[in-house]
């Protein structure tokens, strides 16, 4: 029970620290390729490229080492749960489940080299960085928890979002293409779901976090995939009507089509 | 091709969608049946979520059983007092079967219980069906008469009150049977999420007599009521009907539904319900096999979309 306050705080103490060390006036400045990602009837996943760009002022010291970069991409949040089956009576039934609190639909974690390389765990865990890090609210039955990283509902989780291409860490996903100068590839899979994307571009020196920047991006339905989904929300009894009127003629239509008499 | 569904959120296939429609139209039109056991299934393979699959396909079947059932309607085989009658019985047992479907889904209990319920149900169905129609076949390979009606053979069904005369069915039964059918259709409808024709079109020709040739356009009607009025339903509360996957699946759908039923007419009635019988019980395999071998993955995630 305690975990989440602890969490938090460690979040926001990250955060106080990072903000706090101006010592290194490295500045980050990030862009994406696509602002807004529009869903049409063609849509079959997209590819979004992020540019970057480190920029150091006079009172720059000289660089201790290469640069690294972190990109985390958060997708819209939602409750999802996940079931365990087990052997009852002879059958594989759904006997446990965890819900899932406002979960990352989309999750990608993007670096120029391994995390562990990038910075030691305990900055990882701290930064919330990586699919091991990320936190997951788990609800059993009354209590809600961070779930610990081994937990076996949260592993399996993270695998099927992995297997399903919308969880992903990528460890070459950042390619330096001049010391100061990055792009990421952002993979978004054909079933993204609609809502406001956050991009957090983080710059690592020596396995300390010196810049960070947002870059946040939007996925939404047009044109016609828009008009149903519209429809199917605020009028529901006229869009189930009109589906049903259309059922009943396309029968009606293809028995005229097809009469033989 | 591609294309983007609306409420499904993915992209399918439209030829894969249309073959489906297809295939499954043809089952329909040949069993008089609206195939959702089947249809369901298969939409849930290819990643559609279950509750946008459920919901769809009820427009799919609707769409089919109108076109079958225009086709029977102009070969006068159709009993629509006999329908009617079926039906009232349905709006009870649908009512019933939602209230049944919220109560276990409150305890947690509505997975296994439709597990089991298709395999009971599909796996019963079936064998029965196979077992009759084989002594049938085989009655008939001897040369005896096939007794489809036996009008002698009464039976306590008979006996009730409330007795009413369907005159294109050419029978003279008590209401209380009929709408006990039309009772157990609606409820097991509304409970495994089925359009329940396989199990009336059994229902009707070994309960109440009715002959197969008014049997499977009767069943069309009552199954084009009850589906019409479910995609109504599930777009007003659940917002989860894709109207743009619906049309692909109704567009294969009635194509396959008018050869369909241009098959069944060809086959004896013995033949056709050999065919369906193991159909039904390989649905109902399928479905045990599921539950009874080892899952390759014990786990799996499921989003919940504000259905609860």
């Amino acid at each position: 029970m305690t975990r989440v306050p602890l969490a938090a705080l460690a979040a926001a103490f990250g955060a106080i620290i990072a903000s706090a060390a101006p010592v290194a006036a490295e500045r980050l400045v990030a862009s994406l390729s696509n602002h807004r990602v529009m869903i049409t009837s063609n849509f079959v996943g997209e590819e979004l490229v992020l540019f970057g760009g480190i920029e150091q002022d006079a009172a720059s010291r000289p660089r201790r080492a290469d640069y690294d970069i972190i990109v985390t991409v958060t997708g819209p949040r939602q409750t999802m749960v996940t079931f365990r089956k087990e052997r009852i009576l002879g059958l594989w039934v759904n006997a446990d489940s965890r819900v899932l609190e406002n979960a990352p639909a989309y999750l990608a974690v993007l670096s120029n080299r391994p995390l562990d390389a990038v910075t030691n765990t305990e900055t990882l865990r701290r930064l919330q960085l990586g699919l091991d890090n990320i936190p997951l609210l788990q609800r059993a039955s009354v209590n809600i928890a961070d779930a610990a990283s081994d937990d076996p509902f949260r592993l399996a989780f993270i695998k099927i979002k992995t297997e399903q291409g919308l969880y992903r860490e990528v460890s070459n996903g950042v390619t330096f293409l001049a010391p100061a100068l990055f792009r990421a590839s952002i993979q978004l899979p054909a079933e993204v779901p609609v809502g406001t994307y956050e991009v957090d571009v983080r710059l690592f020196a020596d396995g300390v976090q010196i810049a960070r920047t947002p870059a946040p991006f939007e996925v939404y339905k047009s044109g016609f995939e828009q008009v149903v989904t519209a429809a199917a929300r605020e009028h529901g009894v006229l869009y189930g009507l009109a589906t049903a009127m259309m059922a009943i003629a396309t029968g009606w239509f293809a028995s005229v089509v097809f009469r033989r008499d | 091709m591609q294309i983007y569904l609306p409420i499904a959120d993915l992209p399918v296939n439209v030829f894969v969608i249309l073959a489906m429609g297809l295939a499954v139209g043809f089952i329909s039109g040949m069993f008089g049946i609206g195939g959702g056991f089947l249809m369901t299934p298969l939409l849930i393979f290819l990643g559609i979520s279950p509750a946008v699959a459920v919901a769809s396909v009820t427009g799919h079947i609707a769409a089919s059983s109108m076109s079958g059932a225009i086709s029977y309607w102009h070969r006068r085989a159709i009993d629509l007092a006999l329908a009617f009658m079926l039906l009232a019985g349905g709006i009870i047992g649908t009512a019933f079967g939602v209230w049944l479907f919220t109560t276990l889904r409150a305890i947690g209990q509505l997975d296994i219980t439709i597990g089991v319920s298709y395999i009971l149900l599909l796996g019963i169905v079936g064998a029965l069906m196979v077992a009759e129609s084989v002594s049938a076949i085989l009655r008939a390979r001897q040369g005896k008469p096939v007794e489809l009606r036996r009008p002698g053979s009464h039976t306590w069904i008979h006996g009730l009150p409330l007795k009413l005369r369907f005159k294109r069915s050419r029978i003279y039964v008590s209401a209380i049977p009929v709408w006990g059918i039309g009772f157990i259709i609606g409820f097991v409808g509304a409970v495994m999420g089925i359009g329940g024709g396989f199990l009336l079109v059994p229902m009707l020709i070994y309960v109440l007599r009715v002959p197969t040739a008014t049997v499977i356009g009767t069943s069309m009607v009552l199954t084009l009521v009850t589906m019409a009025s479910a995609t109504v339903m599930h777009a007003a509360v659940n917002h989860l009907v894709d109207a743009l996957l619906a049309l692909f699946l109704m567009v294969g759908g009635v194509i396959g539904a008018q050869f369909g039923a241009r098959a069944g007419q060809k086959m004896s009635g013995e033949r056709l319900r050999l065919l369906l019988g193991l159909l039904v019980l390989a649905v109902g395999i399928r479905f045990a096999v599921n539950l009874v071998v080892p899952p390759e993955t014990l786990y799996s995630v499921r989003v919940m979309d504000g259905d609860i």
